[in-house]
């Protein structure tokens, strides 16, 4: 393999670039949360530090880190500063193999590079993503046995119970949209999501103009599935059993404090990203613009621009804009969820998780199944 | 290989920066101050008992189980999911679909046992 300083220094520098956006995006998040919050309840929320309160969370951020150092004397030390550290990763790796804008398409140096942006391009995007982020459970855990504490325990056990039960919805759910579109690769799935739906009707193609082709118009229950699953997964209200305060006080971080807390934070805020954008790469287009492919994007620049690596830069540079339009607006539900609905209680989790939910992503999946098949054969 | 290396070294620099913080603010933050009170769990107030040994519903261990279960088979719908629309293109799609009916008829065969056993009863 012939070493290439370019693509080696691009990567690095994808890496850094896309987790430091996840960690980056933590603290707007909370901010949006904490002044939705407050709206929603008729409050007004962080409005002193800074311009509409926007530098609370970084005057939080050093807050956190000048906090006294405690660990409890009878937890497992290890454990107990490992969970923190490895909250991150999950998230971190999930966001990684998403794609985040369309291909850099670069000569430099009079090579001609073909540059996915996305951390790693991998074949199996999804399963990849999928395995990676049911990681998760094992820093709860961590965090549960390593603090010696009843209320951390039970919070752990329960979050790893139900985020596992959680899965089985999640992973059904996407197996109809794999059906449709036929292969595990990111950068496959929005590219069939072009242009206004089209569909074959009975052997026939038929279109619907107003309509774009989004996943979510062929299947619109396997996103709310999905979606659903999705709270559970990272431990959100309505599912936030975990951390129910009038029950087991904070949960799994109740002995937790400082900059520690705030990982597990980190963490989580990661998690709703990772389904934002895993929801808007399977249900609502990715990274394109409604009806208007990249390669009219790119054209567009290239008539206003010229040649070279600008166009291609700048139709980047949209569709990135455009993934995290559609990402704020699922975090924004995120939040508005939290924020509307109470919590539920404990068995009724897990009826909805077994016997409602694992049901109707199984039915989806065989009704798609055979009208896929009574379409087209 | 290159995405492998990425992915672990993604997974490494993550992990370091985790403990690079946690580190900077063990150094930052004022001198240790234990006392008893302090370093045992908090229980509400009550003195604590502090221990893992709790007892633990057996549940847990029944979900764990029950979940490995059914999501063996759900990862075995993927490979199947992606390539049901190219067999129908090549003419055995109805023999796909009947070998999936019956993998199908057994998960829900399972779950339905499962439900009548009352393995998912919380109380």
């Amino acid at each position: 393999m012939k070493i290439d300083t370019f693509l080696i220094v691009f990567n690095t520098v994808k890496l850094l670039v896309v987790f430091l956006l996840m960690v980056q995006a933590v603290p707007i998040l909370v901010w949006v949360e904490r002044r939705g919050s407050a709206f929603i309840q008729n409050r007004f929320g962080p409005n002193r530090v800074g311009p509409l309160g926007l530098m609370q969370l970084l005057a939080d951020a050093v807050k956190f880190l000048f906090k006294e150092e405690f660990a409890p004397k009878q937890g497992v030390a290890i454990l107990y500063y490992a969970a923190p550290a490895f909250a991150l990763v999950p998230a971190a790796l999930a966001m990684g193999a998403i794609p985040l804008a369309s291909p850099l398409d670069l000569t430099v140096g009079g090579t001609q590079y073909h540059l996915p942006m996305q951390t790693f391009e991998i074949g199996v995007g999804i399963v990849f993503v999928l395995g990676v982020s049911s990681l998760g459970t094992y820093s709860l855990l961590m965090a549960g046995f390593g603090s010696s504490n009843k209320y951390s325990l039970l919070g752990a056990l329960r979050a790893s119970a139900q985020m596992i039960s959680y899965e089985l919805a999640l992973s059904l759910s996407l197996v109809s949209m794999l059906i449709l579109y036929g292969s595990f690769n990111f950068a496959e799935i929005i590219a069939q999501q072009t242009g206004s739906m089209t569909f074959t009707w009975f052997g026939v193609e038929k279109s619907i103009w107003f309509l774009p082709n989004w996943g979510f118009f062929y299947n619109p229950l396997a996103m709310i599935l999905f979606f659903a699953a999705t709270f559970a997964e990272s431990n959100r209200l309505p599912f936030d059993l975990p951390e129910a305060e009038g029950e087991l006080v904070a949960g799994f971080h109740t002995e937790y404090g400082g900059f520690k807390m705030l990982m597990f934070y980190i963490g989580e805020y990661g998690h709703m990203m990772v389904s934002s954008l895993l929801l808007a790469t399977f249900f609502f287009g990715g990274y394109q613009i409604p009806f208007i492919s990249p390669a009219e994007v790119l054209a567009f620049f290239t008539a206003k621009v010229g040649e070279g690596n600008l166009p291609s830069i700048l139709t980047a540079l949209v569709h990135h804009v455009v993934l995290l339009v559609k990402m704020g607006i699922f975090l924004w539900i995120f939040v508005w969820v939290r924020w509307t609905l109470p919590r539920f209680r404990y068995d009724q989790l897990m009826d909805l998780g077994w016997k409602t939910m694992l049901p109707w992503a199984l039915g989806t999946t065989v009704v798609s199944a055979i009208w896929i098949y009574l379409m087209h054969a | 290989m290159t995405s492998l290396l990425l992915v672990v070294s993604l997974a490494l620099f993550v992990m370091a920066f985790g403990a690079v913080i946690l580190f900077i603010a063990s150094l930052l933050g004022p001198k240790k101050q234990p006392n008893p009170a302090k370093d045992m769990a908090y229980e509400s107030g009550i003195p604590g008992q502090a221990t893992r040994e709790t007892k633990i519903s057996v549940k847990f261990y029944l979900t764990a189980i029950l979940f490995i279960l059914f999501d063996i088979e759900i990862i075995f719908m993927y490979p199947w999911a992606i390539t049901f629309s190219e067999s129908i293109k090549e003419g055995y799609g109805l023999y796909m679909l009947g070998a999936m009916g019956v993998f199908v008829l057994l998960f829900v065969i399972g779950l339905f046992w499962e439900v009548k056993s009352k393995a998912l009863e919380w109380e």
